[in-house]
């Protein structure tokens, strides 16, 4: 039991990571109906940023600004150049889009910043707490801990902003409906940049995280492959879906993964670890055929 | 619009006129398959580095093998199966007069050229990593899996943990954590055996590629409690693994992990984690090595470096690339000297040097590369040539050798190879050649 | 002037329904055929044969395969690469276990066993569309690899997990040489894009892209969803399965689960969305440039720096590469949305009226 409980708690910890990327999908799906696929890659650029300037002598807080300049200048450029230009393309081109921003983006960040993979302390010990581990016998990093004040923090931040600032109301409303934000006045296009701008954001708080934990490099573009599921069972378009979302396939894919192998093994003999590739993807496929617009998404959605 | 598309025909022509390119009778050709991009090309980085870097070494400070100069193309495979045909096929052609060993340090591409290399003559050299039942070299003529295997290096890895424990390994708990792919599964039939024969358990824990979340997999291991992990990864699996064990507060000087996940990239990036964390090699680090440092002053002194970021001369895999060029100049050495000293040699007969190399210490020493590598003899039913590696500990900057050369259980390893390429032979339709009748 | 369908007069149904209704689109084929048969086996290098020529032709047919699905029936897949895996390790296994089987039969039953499984991960498509069922087939792509790396039945127990695959003999003769693999592949390749051709202007092809442009339109004028989506599946796999076996059996010759990653699915993706979406050419223009450009490139950006005297290094060409990819990808969805074959098709009706257009 106390076993299933260190698990249960290790897979909700990591499930906040892969909530951090997946806020950057919602955000910009809500606000622009764009299926973002090249969030992992600005996670990758986010990251890379950071510790690019970093090599180039400036401290973490400095590093972290001009991270965020660089993000928000591209965000703003991909508005412009890309997005803008396929306005009223079926929303699968503007995926496609994002594929491409992708490869962009995995190509032009280590051209940059140089692609040796590098270490980005952050001050934060990835260890055990004693305390708990003395107390419980359960396994906590402080690190964890901290990831999941930052994505409660950065949620917090993020629904305070809709629902006070000028700038986040129009963003719902723009959210709402395009048509009748546009007829009232909010200007489309600089709602789009600011999402992006934000989406940004977003990337860079989960490079720093992701970075810390595993090294800044190439791997982690694959942090989005993880994020898709967690949408796909929390919803494109809620905030705390993505959360939930997270929470629910980090648990149950470090479950499966202790648990579901000894099964088969009995079953077909051999050994088969190793599912958390694919346990998360087909967890989503289930949660289709039972509640297709996620666990907070909002109603209507694509239904043959 | 129409611009793009003229860019087809364009590169057609380039092509054709660029594989045309002819290599002087009196040079020796070299085909180098890097790959300094994508998911692993920090790690191509290093390696292609020092062995280009040896390569220009060679011709700076003695003109060449026996004056002929040495002359490379480098062609970029991504670490991409694909590509690194396409790579094969480009550099093939100018490979035909002369060659050295082409080295992929890929071991998705060195299965793909295994046929190729042999139809074609061009000697295919898989220093750790590749085809490992080709140690056989009755079945496999033309490819080298040299210095060692990935199972002879769990066997040593083994070896050394028995040495270390005093007791033995009896009654040991031992999990081997693997990334899942053919690199990863290859050592598991050597640990069985091992297992079997040393009676310790065996715990078998598979990471799904690309390896970048491992909380179950470590949590799993904090309830075993093994007495030691051996640890198979490759890329972001390393840094991953190091920084879980931290987390889970799994003591890193009782995991040992395997020569691809034993370099300054991977321990790097894992800052504090990695301190005490072990790993096999079959060649050292650092610039202390007389050739190393010989390099550092006569190929950067002269400005025709191949590294852009110098720190990286003298890391693992730096050595490792000098290593491996070390072993490829070497063997066009050993041809002239049958063949005809101060001519340049084809695949057929580096083929055959490569399969007599005797690079004892001595010889090590004339280069200056004394212990850099282990002492190397090949022969028909061995391959490998030595089997040797030295297990070294990360000390929070640097990596510090701390065993001599360990060799693996070749009784119980090389069987195992003999009957996988006799395996081979037989679906193949190959009829093994008669190593006693070679000379 | 020279392109004029002017004064070609149609006088039975059998000649209006023929493939190519248009005599210079006929004579066209055959001089390809011709060409692409007797001439370029006669002049290509096996540089040529065995780095660009079977390649090309292998992933223009899994091109194709996707393209029936995602440019004809409108569901998007990111799973090609797993269907190809199916069909390698497919024909593997019928050539190893079924004793004398003869390996084009293999091949079929390579694409059989692919499109079966292609109707198993297509059944999402029945609830769900858009990225939904990307996502879904993402599923496949992970779950088929994982499978094929996992039991060890596939790979014959191999340590490696890596297959090698058999020598391909056809009626006692051996396809050893670059030459006679293009010849072997071309010829497969050729017969399935000419029924594909056919295929999609039959009433399944019309039947897939009604539910293509509007599924809901579709089911009104009586088309059934089901079997039209799965249909798509099956075929489409079926395609990506046969070009897979050829991947295994006459270009590579070992592979293994992880050769066929998401990398390579979208790289198909990439083909169809540059070549042209809905279109049979596209698939082969498509293939074409996605291949040929990063070896263009390749050999002409560290010529171009070293003439413009930049400090251009292996690693910045291939991050230049990368980089071009994605911006290609953008700039093609942008302004031509239908790829290269559209340019061809805008060609096409210049050469109609030149060198008198008016």
């Amino acid at each position: 039991m106390q076993f299933f409980m260190e698990v249960l708690i290790g897979g909700l910890l990591s499930g906040v990571m892969y909530a951090l990327v997946a806020l950057g999908f919602v955000l910009i799906y809500k606000a622009s109906g764009v299926f973002n696929f090249a969030q992992g890659a600005m996670v990758y650029l986010a990251a890379l940023s950071v510790v690019g300037c970093m090599e180039k002598g400036a401290p973490l807080w400095l590093a972290i600004i001009l991270a965020f300049a660089i993000m928000t200048l591209f965000g703003i450029a991909t508005e412009k150049f890309v997005l803008r230009k396929l306005v009223n393309q079926p929303p699968i081109a503007l995926f496609m889009a994002t594929i491409g921003l992708a490869f962009f983006i995995e190509g032009l960040a280590p051209m940059v910043f140089g692609s040796a993979p590098r270490a980005l302390d952050l001050g934060i010990v990835d260890e055990p707490i004693p305390a708990i581990l003395d107390a419980w016998g359960i396994v906590i990093s402080k690190f964890d801990l901290v990831a999941a004040g930052v994505a409660a923090l950065l949620v917090t931040t993020l629904a305070l902003f809709f629902q006070y600032t000028r700038i986040g109301r129009a963003l719902r409303a723009v959210a709402d409906d395009h048509q009748a934000a546009l007829s009232i006045g909010i200007p489309l296009q600089h709602i789009w940049a600011i999402v992006w701008g934000i989406a940004g954001f977003v990337a860079l708080v989960a490079g720093l995280m992701w970075g810390a934990r595993n090294g800044v490099q190439f791997a982690l573009t694959f942090t989005a492959l993880k994020a898709l599921p967690v949408l796909i069972i929390g919803g494109f378009t809620s905030v705390p879906g993505a959360i939930v979302g997270g929470l629910l396939i980090g648990a149950s894919e470090k479950l499966a993964e202790i648990y579901l192998p000894p099964v088969m093994q009995s079953l077909f003999g051999g050994n088969f670890g190793g599912i958390e590739g694919w346990f998360p993807y087909v967890l989503a496929l289930f949660f289709l055929l039972v509640r297709p617009e996620g666990l907070f998404g909002e109603k209507h959605i694509d239904r043959v | 619009m129409f611009k793009h598309r003229k860019s087809v025909p364009t590169a057609a022509i380039s092509i054709a006129l660029l594989a045309q390119g002819a290599i002087a009778a009196e040079e020796q050709f070299f085909p180098v398959l890097s790959y300094r991009v994508g998911p692993y090309g920090a790690n191509g980085q290093s390696f292609f580095g020092g062995f280009v870097d040896y390569l220009t070494y060679v011709n700076l400070k003695e003109n060449g093998v026996n004056g002929v100069k040495i002359v490379w193309e480098e062609c970029e495979t991504e670490y991409n199966n694909a590509k690194g045909i396409e790579c094969y096929e480009r550099l093939k052609d100018k490979a035909k007069v002369s060659t050295g060993p082409i080295h992929t340090m890929s071991t998705g591409v060195a299965y793909a050229l295994i046929d190729k290399s042999k139809e074609d003559k061009i000697p295919l050299a898989m220093m750790g990593y590749g085809r490992t039942d080709a140690v056989d070299g009755s079945v496999f003529p033309y490819a080298f899996p040299l210095v060692t295997t990935y199972q002879m290096q769990a066997s040593a890895i083994l070896r050394f943990i028995k040495e270390r424990g005093k007791g033995g390994l009896e009654g040991k708990k031992i999990v081997y954590l693997y990334h899942d792919s053919a690199y990863g599964k290859e050592p598991i039939v050597a640990l069985q055996e091992e297992a079997k024969l040393n009676k310790f358990e065996l715990t078998l824990i598979p990471v799904a590629h690309p390896g970048n979340e491992q909380g179950a997999q470590w949590l799993k291991i904090r309830q075993e409690n093994p007495d030691y992990v051996v640890f198979w990864g490759w890329g972001v699996m390393n840094q991953t693994a190091l920084k879980a064990a931290q987390k889970v507060g799994f003591s890193r000087d009782k995991m040992i992990g395997s020569w691809w996940a034993g370099s300054e990239e991977d321990t790097v990036p894992a800052g504090d984690a990695a301190k005490g964390y072990m790993a096999a090699t079959w060649n050292v680090a650092g610039k202390d090595v007389p050739l190393i440092a010989d390099i550092e002053k006569v190929v950067y002194g002269a400005g025709k470096g191949n590294l852009q970021d110098t720190s990286k001369i003298g890391t693992i895999l730096y050595n490792r690339g000098v290593s491996a060029a070390v072993l490829s100049v070497e063997a066009t050495r050993k041809a002239q000297e049958k063949y005809g000293k101060g001519k340049p040699v084809n695949g057929e007969q580096v083929r055959w040097a490569m399969e007599n190399l005797d690079i004892t210490d001595a010889r090590l020493k004339e280069i200056g590369a004394t212990n850099l590598l282990p002492q190397i003899k090949t022969s028909c039913t061995d391959h490998e040539g030595s089997g040797k590696v030295k297990i070294q500990q990360w000390d929070g900057a640097k990596w510090i050798p701390v065993s001599g050369w360990i060799e693996g259980n070749k009784g119980l390893i090389h069987p195992l190879f003999q009957a996988s390429a006799k395996q081979y032979a037989t679906e193949k339709g190959i009829a093994p050649r008669d190593c006693s009748k070679e000379k | 002037m020279i392109y004029r369908e002017a004064g070609q007069f149609k006088t039975s149904y059998a000649a209006d329904q023929q493939l190519f209704p248009i005599r210079q689109d006929r004579i066209g084929i055959l001089i390809l055929l011709a060409v692409v048969f007797l001439a370029i086996p006669g002049i290509a290098s096996e540089y040529w044969f065995s780095a660009i020529l079977i390649p090309f032709l292998i992933f223009s047919l899994a091109a194709l395969g996707l393209n029936i699905l995602t440019g004809y029936a409108g569901q998007l897949s990111l799973g090609s690469a797993a269907f190809m895996a199916v069909g390698a390790y497919a024909a593997y296994n019928f050539q190893l276990r079924i004793d004398g089987i003869p390996i084009l039969i293999s091949f079929g039953f390579a694409g059989l066993t692919a499109a079966g499984v292609g109707i198993l991960f297509g059944l999402p498509s029945l609830w769900i569309k858009g990225f939904y069922l990307a996502v879904a087939t993402l599923a496949a792509q992970f779950f088929i690899v994982w499978c094929l790396t996992k039991f060890p039945w596939f790979s014959n127990y191999s340590s490696s997990g890596v297959i090698s695959a058999q020598k391909v003999v056809i009626l006692g003769h051996e396809f050893a040489s670059p030459r006679e693999k293009y010849l072997l592949v071309l010829s497969i390749v050729a017969v399935m894009a000419l029924a594909a051709k056919n295929m999609v202007r039959s009433s399944t092809g019309r039947a897939w892209m009604a539910v293509r442009d509007m599924d809901v339109a579709a089911a009104v004028i009586g088309i059934r969803l089901m079997p039209t989506k799965l249909l798509a599946f099956a075929v489409s796999s079926f395609y990506c399965g046969v070009a897979g076996a050829l991947y295994a059996f006459c270009y590579l010759g070992s592979v293994e689960p992880d050769g066929f990653s998401l990398d390579m699915s979208f790289r198909i993706l990439f083909m169809i969305i540059i070549g042209g979406v809905g279109s049979i050419l596209g698939s082969f223009l498509g293939a074409a440039f996605i291949l040929l450009l990063p070896i263009f490139l390749d050999i002409t950006l560290p010529w171009a720096a070293g003439l413009l005297g930049l400090p251009f290094s292996n690693a910045t060409v291939s991050h230049i590469q990368i980089l071009l990819f994605g911006t290609l990808i953008m700039f093609f969805l942008i302004v031509e949305p239908h790829g290269l074959a559209r340019l061809w098709q805008i060609g096409k009706e210049k050469l109609r009226l030149w060198p008198f257009p008016h």
